[in-house]
């Protein structure tokens, strides 16, 4: 991990070392309180009756038995939560997908909520609400939803991107393209063309902890949310919105989170939790099972997408188009606008277009899930990238070196390229041992490479000095995986203090200024820009303090070591006052020693990655083994390193899951047929080998430290990979994930009886 | 209700709670007792976020009646450490960064006791299939693994 001292021009002395997160004891003893572990007195549990159809009218809901069970004290529907958005479609379609107002647009879609003593009764009052469907033609396929003659999810939407405007309503939400040069041109100057379509089925993010949450609303307008979520403050500014609470007088504190992964982004239930606890004038804790979270919260979209390729035999891309079709549940949203941005990002393209349509179905609300919509098409374009170097007789990986984009690049959705790290991602994984690992019958190697744009946003942080001279760091971004311990690094390596003079705290909305959510790896970064602003704040303060104490200009304090130093000859008896000594002194020299930053984090560097893996497929069955897989990152610079990995780990035993195993299965009555662990599989422990990684540091130049965020790109790449590998060891293409036993049984069934009808 | 008086030993410390008859024991230890480090995942026994030991056998809490555990031993993630003194696999856990959200900690950690309780010294595939029970969405069980790998050595030297 060799870190280019001549960018930042100082050598660091606690960043990159790996000490215990602050927060690991109360991890491995139980203690650490997570969504469902908070209790407030007088609680009740609250509970919510879903839709059992994909597409129905509600014609009516008789609470009226449910109300009058001893022990229940409030039954909500859509009328006790009114539309406040003020022609907010967009607030609308959220407050919609919290409780259906008049249709219900998936299966698991809620439409009542109770509040009760106990959860014996609630379960009882859900059974006594009566609702009156009118069951509607439904869709649930991204590439059915787009004939003429499919069901309408959404009568509102127009379909936006396209000339003339559509007068009549669409399940194709808003059409995009980007791209550059002439793709007709360029493919009459190409030797091979690969024209090839995929496919992608539905996943879920599938954290392990529940959504859950902690609701309480008094009539005098003030309340309180303990929740699991990835973004407290951008929680209380929907809640306060849907509710017609004032932003204020709503208290959200974040619980610790266990797991989000773009899943926690969004509000699922806690306004009706809200909404419960202000009608029944009690706290409500509401918990999803896990079947409530597989049915109505955040997957991701199942795809459909073309991708034609043309190269010279000499490895030039001449010319690259993909058409991608994302669906995106029952709300308009911009997965497939992602999707056709992120497609070629890896390469230096002269001629390039793509065009995204986005897709509305009777399937849940997609939400993000660790650089949404990029993994797919990743698997369209790298899969068909594998194709045309086989086509001209080029290694993979030396066709994409020779095609990888650089600095001064012009990416395919717009922007010209600073310093990137996807040439030296595909040298490392060049140069790895892995790539030159033999190979065991039925095993095959793919490689692949990942992009994603990362994220900055509003940041706000305090950083204040304990009279001890101890530091307390106040951030409002949700740690999902070790923040608190790579910003902590970060303060003691400005103060020039020890790691264990820090502790960091994920501050409620009511302690601090707004923070974005911690979403587009952006919490180390983000709240790593303003921890440095912060810190170099306080050092002001201290420098002031030590220049008073002293009687001399503040021009000769320097700050050293963790110490204010007196600089030239007069004052070279001044002994040097330290953290603690200023801090103790602070009650007499001005009070309370404090730094302060709020900032909009732009610049988060781009982010690329190479994986390179080894599957073996068992020809009888279609069973796959991941044999080896290796892991190689540009994090622009590791703070934490162990944290680093962990993020590059996860995300691809994510993407091996979602390439292998997982996905949504949708019955022809529109249900949900799967949602449990046991039948949705994400990977278990016994299916893994190690992951190795190899974290490389090409500096992000709009960061002091030049930090890039590395949660997300992990999970671009595997889909692809393990597509490339699986289709190397089987000798066979596949295009369509999950790659399950079945699908490859099938794919290696019909290529022998092509090659026998041959 | 027909709520039925349970006494049992949790963590060492002889305990009476009242619970319904069709009440599973995590709720029981969560919603009775205050025990919130045994978590629940699916409520279906895929997870293993609420592994506890039962007479010193690897259960699912939310597949145990809370009714069974009368005048059984319970043990909890919360009795895990000696005092102050953390169980290797504890220690191990935190230094080798082997959890990130931290939700399924408790769980592994139970299982993997369970483990090096009966076999102090586990190849690595003999590890990956004991927690295999056990879901983790964060890490990749890379350095779960590792961490169980250290631990492991830790016991031995005791």
């Amino acid at each position: 991990m060799a870190h280019d001292p001549s960018y930042t021009n100082q050598e660091f002395k606690v960043i990159g070392t790996r000490p215990p997160r602050p927060d690991g004891l109360d991890k491995v003893t139980g203690r650490a309180k997570f969504g469902a572990d908070a209790f407030a007195p007088g609680q009740l549990v609250g509970l919510i009756l879903r839709s059992p159809h994909p597409h129905a009218q509600i014609r009516k809901i008789d609470t009226s038995k449910a109300e009058k069970l001893q022990g229940v004290k409030a039954v909500i529907t859509s009328a006790d939560m009114p539309d406040l958005t003020n022609g907010n479609r967009n607030m609308l379609d959220i407050l919609e997908n919290c409780m259906a107002r008049g249709r219900a647009l998936y299966d698991g879609h809620a439409v009542a909520a109770v509040a009760a003593i106990d959860m014996p009764t609630a379960r009882k009052a859900l059974k006594l609400i009566k609702v009156g469907y009118e069951i509607l033609p439904h869709v649930t396929d991204v590439d059915e939803a787009m004939k003429p003659d499919a069901p309408i999810v959404q009568p509102y939407v127009r379909t936006t991107g396209v000339e003339p405007k559509p007068k009549k309503a669409s399940n194709v939400s808003q059409v995009t393209q980007f791209g550059h040069g002439d793709v007709e041109a360029g493919f009459k100057e190409a030797d091979v063309i690969i024209e090839k379509s995929y496919k992608t089925e539905q996943t879920h993010q599938g954290y392990i902890e529940p959504h859950a949450c902690l609701a309480s609303v008094g009539p005098d307008g003030q309340g309180e949310l303990w929740v699991t979520t990835q973004g407290h403050f951008a929680f209380r500014e929907v809640c306060a919105k849907l509710l017609g609470m004032e932003v204020a007088k709503l208290k959200v504190t974040a619980s610790e989170i266990g797991g989000g992964f773009g899943g926690k982004t969004h509000v699922w239930m806690e306004p009706v939790a809200l909404a419960l606890s202000r009608k029944a004038n009690r706290p409500v804790k509401l918990v999803m099972s896990r079947e409530e979270v597989f049915r109505s919260t955040g997957p991701t979209c199942s795809t459909s997408v073309d991708v034609k390729i043309g190269a010279k035999k000499d490895g030039t891309i001449t010319a690259a188009t993909a058409t991608l079709r994302y669906q995106n549940g029952a709300f308009p949203a911009i997965w497939a606008m992602l999707g056709a941005m992120t497609s070629y990002a890896c390469y230096n393209l002269k001629n390039v277009k793509t065009v995204g349509y986005d897709v509305l179905v009777n399937r849940p609300k997609v939400t993000a899930y660790r650089a949404p919509s990029a993994p797919m098409a990743a698997f369209a374009v790298e899969s068909t990238i594998d194709q045309v170097a086989e086509a001209i007789g080029m290694s993979p990986i030396d066709f994409r070196i020779k095609n990888a984009a650089k600095e001064g690049t012009r990416a395919s959705y717009g922007p010209k390229y600073g310093p990137i790290g996807i040439g030296p991602t595909l040298e490392a994984a060049k140069n790895h041992p892995h790539m030159r690992a033999r190979l065991g019958k039925n095993q095959g190697r793919g490689m692949a490479c990942g992009f994603w744009f990362n994220f900055g946003g509003q940041t706000c942080t305090d950083l204040n000095i304990g009279v001890d001279g101890t530091v307390t760091l106040t951030v409002g971004t949700v740690d999902v995986g070790g923040s608190r311990a790579s910003l902590s690094l970060i303060a003691a390596e400005e103060l020039g203090i020890a790691y264990e003079r820090v502790k960091c705290n994920i501050a409620d909305t009511g302690s601090l200024g707004h923070n974005d959510m911690t979403e587009g790896s952006r919490g180390t970064f983000s709240s790593g820009m303003a921890t440095i602003f912060a810190a170099r704040d306080v050092i002001e303060v201290l420098r002031e303090r030590a220049a008073k104490t002293w009687e001399i200009p503040v021009e000769d304090v320097v700050w050293e070591g963790g110490q204010a130093v007196a600089k030239g000859k007069a004052h070279g008896n001044l002994t040097p006052l330290t953290l603690s000594d200023l801090a103790a002194a602070s009650p007499n020299s001005g009070g309370p020693i404090a730094g302060h930053n709020e900032v909009v984090a732009d610049g988060a560097g781009v982010s690329f990655a190479s994986h390179i893996c080894d599957i073996e497929v068992d020809p009888e069955t279609g069973a796959t083994k991941v044999i080896r897989y290796t892991v190689i990152q540009d994090a622009g610079k590791a703070i934490h390193p162990d944290y680093v990995e962990g993020q590059f780990q996860g995300g691809a035993v994510q993407g091996i899951g979602w390439a292998l195993n997982e996905e949504y299965v949708y019955g022809e009555d529109g249900r949900l047929q799967n949602p449990g662990f046991l039948d949705y599989r994400i990977p278990v422990c016994s299916d893994l080998p190690y992951i190795d990684t190899q974290i490389l540091e090409i500096p992000n130049p709009n960061h002091p430290y030049g930090i890039r965020g590395v949660g997300e790109t992990s999970i671009v790449p595997p889909l692809a990979a393990i597509g490339n590998a699986v289709s190397n060891a089987a000798g066979v293409r596949m295009t369509h994930v999950p790659m399950s036993p079945p699908r490859i049984l099938k794919a290696i069934k019909s290529e022998q009886a092509e090659l026998a009808a041959g | 209700m027909s709520a039925v008086l349970v006494t049992t030993t949790i963590n060492g410390d002889r305990t009476e709670f009242v619970c319904e008859t069709d009440e599973t024991l995590l709720d029981a230890l969560r919603n009775r007792l205050g025990l919130t480090g045994s978590k629940e995942g699916c409520g279906t026994g895929d997870c293993g976020a609420c592994s506890v030991t039962v007479d010193g056998r690897l259960v699912c809490s939310c597949l145990v009646l809370g009714v069974e555990a009368e005048g059984c031993e319970v043990n909890t993630i919360e009795g895990m450490a000696d005092g102050d003194v953390l169980h290797p696999l504890q220690a191990k856990f935190i230094e080798h960064a082997a959890l990130q959200c931290g939700i399924c900690t408790p769980g592994f950690l139970m299982a993997a006791k369970v483990l090096l309780d009966k076999n102090p010294n586990p190849s690595e595939v003999e590890i990956r299939f004991a927690l295999a029970g056990n879901l983790c969405r964060c890490t990749g069980y890379d350095k779960i693994v590792r961490a169980v790998k250290a631990a492991a050595k830790e016991v031995r030297k005791r």
